[in-house]
């Protein structure tokens, strides 16, 4: 193991102008953070990269916990040499050979950004093409289809060569793009939509309707965990509220034909989301909601649902196939949480034959007949019980002691 | 007491007896049941899991808890066999397996599976060309013990995953009852399948262990009747024993960061004075071993009565492996290794653990050598 740096590039934020400035403190910020538990690393922000010192620590785990920042395009590598040829062609050697195993060719893609550096780009691959080349056997160079890249960087701080990479998260820093409230049931989809809004850089807080005694603590919990485990992508705390809904759903059982009452019980839960969103200063409200996945997700049915708030309404996994969510599931570690079996609000007053063609009026004029609905909407929003996620601390420290 | 048979059980620490008493206490519902105790108990279960996976650095979902090492053993390599058997019945592993794992593979041999059992040479090594030759399209499944039982031999588990690598359809299980705590063994880096780690070998309590089964990695089930361990294992989980797990598998790391030098002083140390012994042949190699087995012959002496004369004065230590010892006659381990019958037949063990002092170290082997000289002059 001969690398001793971390060379972290940033995605689409060089291209955004103005803003740029603030992404990038915002993406540094988040990083320090994830960086935490290794007190010893050293970190510095250059003008289009964060170099990470390792300072003797295995790069495996570290890298793996960057691939969980959005904002992150690639993580290589690398080892530092003095800024000389000499040593820049060792280190390059040493680099091949790590990554080469396996492999038959290679290229070198000199960088002088230190004009002063007597040799130029297109000698310094040359130069330490060529070096490559008589010490080693058997490897050839491609120039346009390498198996492996051999980065070298000549910088003012010294010459950085990198020959393996892993691919960052992509998006943009979580915090540069808003709030938005993120309706989570305990399902597959609602936590990889709020993976899928994180990663176009917006900041999200969790809103779970929980219906003792007919959803257990155990369908509470899941939600809790499910939270827990998007902490790892948030770049901070998550708020999650929990909002008690089990007068609102026997209300609605009580008072509306059981084939709207998914539908009316659904615009509730739209209603309480957005008094939920004003406030804690979001702009948005995010589900997991699908097109044509169950009954209750027809265009139709959004079209019912839909007119009871003048949000913004994100649902990044509309156009899904059940498989591709749960792929991304299984990646962003929520899978495992989402299956356990537990009814949730969703389900467990399900009737057994939803209306998959709700009309909008008619919804209207069934929510009419529950007369206290304000009141009721008003006492849920009152009583939200709100707890508070971060990464790598769980919420009961009363199992601490004993592990 | 100066206790040096670490390697057959340890003392459990005193913050794990408490966890358990603890656990046992408040949290004795059965993880499963539907009601607000049983929730209580699956989610400690699950926090159990949970800190075990980050401190093996695996996901969560990839460790099954079992009864301990012989049951993970036999579940891992009967498991890979029965359940790919279409594909090859051809397993390799090495002639100085454990006897739960030696006798899961002779057991497959009755069962018609083929089995090359890897040489060792004197120090109890593999070799590498040696597994590289005997690999077979029709090759599922190679099981090696990380570190020796009895000699504290480490096998080069890193090199065996890198040959591996290259052919992705035989899974690897490695057996890392001595090892863990002890000896370094990244699963994920090296390329592992499988492996299997008992508690009671790292101060945790007997009836407890954990078998790495890596996400994707399918094995019949030896236990039906429950939905338990992701369906591998069915059963009411121990759950106290489990937490109690937890913590000594916690503990026992942050020891070995801090004291594991002083481990490897004392094993130094050891080594150097009974090699000074006239009699006494040392049998754990000096290079590739586990700082905490030291295995030598004092030849002319039968084992049993040197360990009951120790005994006497408290000193604790055993003839090779526990789950061995009670058969008499000579080590099958130092046989395969060819270092004789007569040294075979006459081998200790002396196994320390990060409780042992360098003090305790030189008082056993003053102890030692005057029983030896005592039953050199009664034998005269």
């Amino acid at each position: 193991m001969i690398y001793d740096h971390l060379v972290v590039r940033y995605g689409e934020l060089s291209l955004k102008g103005k803003n740029r400035r603030h992404f990038e403190s915002q993406l540094f910020e988040t990083v320090k953070r994830k960086m935490r538990p290794y007190s010893d690393l050293k970190m510095a922000k250059l003008f289009d990269r964060i170099v990470i010192e390792l300072n003797g620590h295995a790069y495996e785990p570290i890298v793996k916990s960057l691939q969980d920042i959005f904002g992150i395009h690639s993580i290589s590598l690398a080892v530092r040499a003095e800024n000389d040829l000499e040593e820049i062609q060792k280190a390059a050697l040493e680099a091949l050979k790590e990554a080469i195993e396996g492999k038959k060719t290679f290229k070198v893609t000199g960088k002088r950004s230190l004009k002063s550096f007597p040799v130029n780009s297109m000698q310094l691959n040359q130069e330490v093409g060529g070096y490559l080349l008589r010490n080693t056997e058997g490897i050839t160079v491609d120039v346009h289809n390498p198996d492996v890249n051999v980065k070298v960087e000549v910088k003012d701080t010294g010459t950085y060569i990198s020959s393996t990479s892993f691919e960052g998260a992509g998006g943009l820093p979580v915090g540069v793009g808003g709030k938005a409230m993120l309706m989570l049931s305990g399902g597959i989809d609602s936590p990889v939509a709020g993976y899928l809004t994180m990663k176009r850089g917006v900041r999200i807080e969790g809103v779970h309707f929980h219906s003792p005694p007919f959803t257990s603590e155990r369908a509470k919990q899941k939600v809790v965990d499910l939270t827990q485990e998007l902490t790892r992508y948030s770049g901070g705390k998550i708020k999650l509220h929990v909002v008690p809904f089990t007068k609102i759903q026997q209300t609605i059982k009580d008072k509306i034909p059981s084939s709207y009452s998914m539908t009316i019980m659904r615009r509730v839960m739209l209603r309480i989301t957005e008094r939920l969103a004003e406030n804690n200063n979001a702009m948005a409200i995010a589900n997991g909601e699908n097109l044509g996945q169950v009954a209750s997700q027809t265009m139709h049915s959004m079209y019912a649902i839909n007119e009871v708030t003048n949000l913004p309404i994100l649902r990044p996994v509309i156009t899904m196939d059940k498989l591709e969510i749960m792929n991304i599931s299984h990646k962003i570690g929520t899978y495992e949480i989402s299956i356990r079996p537990y009814e949730d609000c969703c389900t467990i007053f399900l009737p057994s034959a939803p209306k998959t063609k709700p009309k909008r009026d008619k919804a209207i004029q069934f929510e009419k007949k529950i007369e206290n609905l304000e009141e009721l909407i008003e006492e849920a929003v009152n009583t939200v019980e709100t707890l508070i996620l971060e990464e790598g601390k769980s919420t009961d420290e009363s199992f601490n002691d004993l592990l | 007491m100066i206790y040096l048979d670490n390697s057959a059980t340890t003392k459990p620490y005193k913050d794990v007896l408490d966890t358990f008493v603890t656990v046992s206490e408040k949290y004795f519902a059965n993880p499963s049941s539907l009601h607000s105790k049983g929730g209580e108990a699956e989610k400690l279960l699950g926090q159990a899991r949970k800190s075990i996976a980050q401190l093996l650095e695996v996901a969560p979902s990839e460790v099954i808890f079992t009864s301990g090492g012989t049951e993970g053993n036999n579940i891992a390599i009967k498991g890979i066999a029965f359940q790919h058997q279409n594909r090859g019945k051809h397993l390799i592993t090495t002639s100085v397996e454990h006897a739960s794992s030696f006798e899961s593979f002779q057991y497959l041999e009755s069962k018609g599976f083929e089995v090359t059992y890897l040489p060792v040479n004197h120090e109890g090594l593999i070799s590498i060309e040696d597994l590289e030759r005997e690999i077979r399209p029709d090759t599922i499944l190679v099981s090696i013990i990380h570190v020796n039982n009895e000699t504290g031999t480490i096998q080069p588990i890193e090199q065996i995953g890198k040959i591996l690598k290259q052919h992705r359809k035989i899974f690897f299980h490695v057996d890392n009852v001595q090892g863990v705590g002890k000896v370094e063994l990244p699963l994920k880096e090296w390329v592992i399948d499988l492996c299997t780690i008992s508690a009671h070998k790292i101060h945790g309590l007997k009836g407890n262990g954990v078998l790495f089964v890596k996400n994707g990695v399918s094995l019949s089930s030896l236990f039906t009747g429950g939905e338990q361990e992701l369906k591998k294992r069915a059963g009411t989980e121990n759950v106290a024993g489990i937490v109690a797990m937890a913590k000594a598998l916690r503990l026992i790391l942050l020891e070995m960061q801090d004291k594991k030098k002083n481990l490897l002083k004392i094993k130094q140390f050891m080594l150097e004075e009974l090699r000074k012994l006239k009699g006494v042949e040392v049998n754990t190699p000096e290079n590739h071993s586990a700082p905490h087995i030291i295995n030598f012959s004092v030849l002319g002496i039968k084992p049993e009565v040197l360990i009951h004369s120790l005994d006497k004065r408290d000193v604790y230590v055993s003839t090779r492996s526990a789950c061995s010892s009670k058969q008499g006659g000579s080590s099958r381990i130092l046989i395969e290794m060819g270092l004789g019958e007569q040294r075979a037949s006459t081998a200790i063990r002396m196994s320390t653990s990060y409780e042992n002092t360098m003090e305790e170290a030189t008082r056993a082997l003053a102890i030692l050598k005057e029983e030896i000289i005592n039953f050199k002059k009664v034998m005269r």
